[in-house]
């Protein structure tokens, strides 16, 4: 494969096959070669699916499309850790020249009863749309909005509500945790909402019912490690763990009285 | 017969025609907006917000997405902002200049009274994503901020960091999954759209396939709207999506909806030169980059010291020395076409020629380090981990990339295309940026079109027309379902010795080579040659792997890519046909002195709708929209 830059190497893979949700699923032994350290590691599977497809194979499925690490499709736990080993960094925007000359690369699905496997590498994350449909949301409907400017809100404020909003929903943190806990996620829209003005309204119904809607999605509870933040690929802070916390326990109680 | 086409546009002064139309226009009373069933395809900008307003005003909903879930749509990764005419930084702002700006900046080629109400209504969309909860940036005293765009000398553009894209789909998406909660909106994802159902001659519904089980799937509707985004995917490198494409308009267009200006394409000046041939995708950064940014290249032919090491007086930043009053924020098909220039010089840098700089040295100075990671940090670390160069030290190598379709369906002034019944929303259609559009302006057209535009439009189509009751049982959905799997199956069965992607990878090659930022008879009469063989050694060699009735990433590719070998034969057509340049569109036989694209309003001034036959082998009659300007009057574009 010509580059531009950087060298080429020779490297092994063990990849999971899983045929469809049913199948037990198991991992197969692949070789990439011939690839540059300048491409992305999606890239480097590709090339290895064009090598099986000519030799009249099928090839490997897995999720990915905007591969700038914005839209949150590409998954994928290579080596153990959830988008690889490179910190705030999203699959696709991964770079050979992480790996060396005949390393074995390990590539699995994102593990959780959630997120149940469609098909090698390709999971159904669907629970996190149901999740933002219980309340990650202001209502309000097109055409009722004042003004922009009739809404003063800090930079401070701004900022840290936009750090929360920059999730991509890819679903790292809840295949980093080991109770596959989707707090990060949860508490990132809670978080984001609960700081404008404009979510204020609705903030602890939404906290109380978007916490009982992960609970009925079988992810599992939190006991604050901080994986999650850690495989992160926008880095969201633990922080709104916290922030979701209170605002549960004040919609709770609330529900209560 | 090639035919003249009704725009539908009103007349009268241009700043009242929105409003009187609006009030013309046919009305759904609220109990009945719930008898009526309207299929909506693509979540992105346009989809998203055209599917929960819909559903807020009470028509039922299904909506349709190739993704896993609809926010993943590829507005997700528009990057520098949306443009308003709200006029806060005080700058001479207003409707009018944000019209006149856009109808300049595509060159003369768009409908004046829709980019009149595009303007009109981008406060509109400002106002209500606020009021969403969109974490626009801010000012410390709390009011928004504002940053420039190309081919404009206000500050008109709103922000979210280099992630507005994401944040004003995370915005509908939220409406929508609102509406999904409320059972407004069914939701139907990682599907594909197949066909157009049209039942006495309306587009009554749609045949998908099914993803994950292969099921090819018939749903019926009242009404269809395609917000399904642009073609550029068919030059294979762009800076779109890897799952981007053309099949959702392209099928629509077999069943007689026109095409219009296939050839404007949009080749946007700032993006990751490409490093290799393993390469999958083109990585964009922002134009708002240029806000800072200074672009330069070496004066001397095949200088290769470092940037560093070149002196100032060995530079040329060549777009403030060429456009003094718009510098580096000259448009973006001016400014690609100043890259190609300096690079065909021998003036580009970098390991292979095909880069110019962007450097933001002297705004680092000015500035500081922090206040430019605040505007840019994502930015900038995207371009780290692709490059493995740090940016605030040395300047960004960027090169022109293909971004976005300036063609697309053609639509009225009720963005319903030539189906009755089935309208374009988005990038999909082709009505407000003419020949060239500009920064900022393809989110707020999205939004425009679904939450301000076809709210009333589609009320006026399903009041005027008595539609008859249709379900999936009728004839033409059986008929459609089975011409699809037929399609399917004669893919998988050709188990010829090529991939799909190699067959991707060749015809983008000739549409960049022959069909790209510049463009002569002889090229593109190559290209006319070229595709029509290759789209024939696809069908007897192309190698589809996996079956049918499961997940099978290369069946969907394929049937994309027998799409594109249509689609890349029209834009060389088209664009051979339109004997002038405009915008995107650059004919070499036709230019200024000073190399600036060459109109011809004398024969050009119109839309080319194209009409293909129907069957397997495409044949296209042109039709014709003719442009008039009342307001803006035709000039040569100048950025000097």
């Amino acid at each position: 494969m010509a580059g531009t830059g950087g060298k080429n190497i020779n490297l092994k893979l063990k990849v999971w096959k899983q045929n469809g949700p049913n199948d037990k699923g198991q991992f197969l032994n692949y070789e990439a070669k011939n690839i540059s350290t300048e491409m992305s590691f999606l890239e480097m599977l590709d090339v290895m699916n064009e090598d099986l497809i000519n030799q009249g194979e099928n090839p490997v499925e897995f999720d990915h499309d905007c591969r700038e690490g914005i839209c949150g499709t590409c998954s994928l736990v290579i080596n153990g850790q959830a988008h690889g080993p490179d910190r705030g960094t999203t699959t696709c925007q991964l770079h050979m020249r992480r790996f060396k000359d005949g390393d074995t690369i390990a590539i699995e699905p994102f593990r959780a009863k959630a997120f149940p496997v469609i098909k090698d590498l390709v999971v159904d994350r669907s629970a996190f749309d149901r999740v933002i449909q219980s309340g990650g949301y202001v209502s309000t409907n097109a055409g009722n909005a004042p003004d922009a400017n009739s809404i003063l809100i800090g930079k401070e404020v701004a900022d840290e509500a936009f750090n929360a909003a920059a999730c991509i929903g890819c679903g790292a943190c809840v295949a980093a945790c080991k109770n596959a806990s989707a707090s990060l996620f949860v508490s990132a829209k809670i978080s984001h909402l609960a700081l404008l003005p404009q979510g204020a309204a609705e903030r602890e119904k939404r906290a109380r019912n978007m916490v009982a809607q992960m609970d009925e999605e079988a992810f599992g509870a939190c006991t604050n490690t901080g994986a999650c933040s850690a495989a992160c690929p926008k880095e969201i802070s633990l922080e709104n763990i916290a922030l979701m916390n209170r605002d549960f326990a004040k919609g709770s109680a609330k529900n209560r009285s | 017969m090639s035919k003249v086409l009704n725009s539908k546009a009103p007349s009268g002064p241009i700043e009242d025609r929105w409003k009187n139309y609006k009030f013309q226009m046919k009305l759904v009373n609220p109990a009945n907006k719930t008898k009526f069933n309207i299929i909506v395809v693509g979540t992105g900008l346009a989809g998203a917000s055209a599917a929960s307003t819909l559903a807020e005003l009470g028509y039922n909903v299904k909506s349709f997405c190739i993704q896993d879930t609809p926010r993943r749509a590829h507005s997700i990764a528009a990057q520098g902002g949306i443009n308003a005419a709200k006029n806060y930084p005080n700058d001479g702002d207003s409707t009018y200049r944000l019209f006149y700006d856009t109808v300049k900046g595509g060159d003369f080629r768009s409908r004046e009274s829709n980019v009149y109400r595009l303007a009109e209504v981008s406060n509109n969309i400002i106002d209500q994503c606020v009021s969403q909860g969109v974490p626009f940036a801010r000012e410390y005293g709390g009011t928004l901020a504002n940053r420039s765009f190309g081919g404009a000398q206000v500050s008109r553009t709103f922000y979210a960091k280099g992630q507005t894209g994401q944040q004003l789909l995370l915005g509908a998406y939220s409406s929508m999954m609102r509406q999904v909660a409320l059972k407004r909106i069914e939701l139907f994802e990682r599907r594909e759209m197949l066909d157009l159902v049209k039942v006495d001659g309306a587009a009554r519904g749609i045949t998908v396939r099914n993803l994950v089980t292969g099921e090819i799937e018939s749903h019926a509707a009242d009404a269809v709207l395609l917000c399904t985004g642009g073609y550029g995917n068919v030059f294979y490198l762009s800076t779109n999506a890897m799952n981007s494409n053309v099949t959702a308009s392209w099928r629509c267009h077999k069943k007689g909806a026109y095409f219009a200006n296939p050839c404007y394409t949009q080749i946007h000046p700032t993006c990751i030169p490409v490093s290799g041939d393993y390469q999958s995708k083109l990585t964009l950064m922002s134009e708002s980059l240029r806000n800072d940014g200074r672009v330069w290249v070496p004066k001397k032919v095949g200088d290769k010291r470092a940037p560093v090491d070149i002196p100032e007086d060995e530079r040329d930043y060549y777009l403030e020395r060429v456009y003094p009053s718009f510098g580096n924020l000259a448009p973006r098909d001016v400014s690609s076409r100043q890259a190609k220039f300096r690079v065909d010089e021998g003036r580009g840098v970098g390991a292979t020629g095909r880069a110019v700089y962007l450097d933001f040295a002297s705004a680092i100075a000015k500035k500081g380090e922090a206040a430019i990671k605040d505007k840019y940090g994502n930015l900038f670390a995207m371009y780290e981990k692709i490059t493995n160069e740090n940016p605030y030290k040395t300047p960004m190598r960027i090169f022109p990339a293909v971004h976005y379709t300036m063609g697309g369906l053609w639509v009225d002034y009720n963005l319903e295309s030539s189906i009755p019944g089935l309208h374009v929303l988005g990038e999909a259609n082709f009505s407000d940026h003419g020949a060239n559009r500009l920064g900022a302006s393809a989110l707020m057209q999205g939004l425009a079109d679904g939450y301000f535009v076809i709210p009333f439009t589609l009320g006026h189509y399903l009041a005027s027309n008595k539609l008859a009751k249709v379900d999936t049982n009728h004839d033409a959905f059986k008929a459609s379902k089975l011409e699809c799997s037929d399609h399917l199956t004669k893919m998988l069965n050709i188990k010829g010795k090529q991939s799909v992607d190699s067959f991707h990878k060749k015809l983008g090659h000739i549409m960049w080579e022959q069909v790209g930022m510049s463009r002569d008879k002889d090229g593109l009469n190559k290209a006319l040659d070229e595709i029509p063989k290759l789209r024939e050694e696809f069908w007897n060699d192309v190698r589809v792997t996996g079956e049918n009735n499961f997940k099978n990433a290369e069946l969907e590719k394929a049937g994309r890519v027998a799409d594109f070998l249509e689609l890349g034969e029209l834009m060389a057509k088209d664009a051979l046909n339109r004997e002038e340049s405009c915008g995107g569109h650059f004919r070499e036989e036709h230019q200024t002195d000073e190399n600036e694209a060459k109109r011809n309003d004398e024969e050009y001034c119109y839309v080319s709708a194209w009409e293909r036959n129907e069957g397997d082998k495409p044949t296209w009659v042109e039709n014709k929209e003719p442009l008039e300007f009342e307001y803006v009057k035709l000039a040569n574009r100048s950025y000097k």
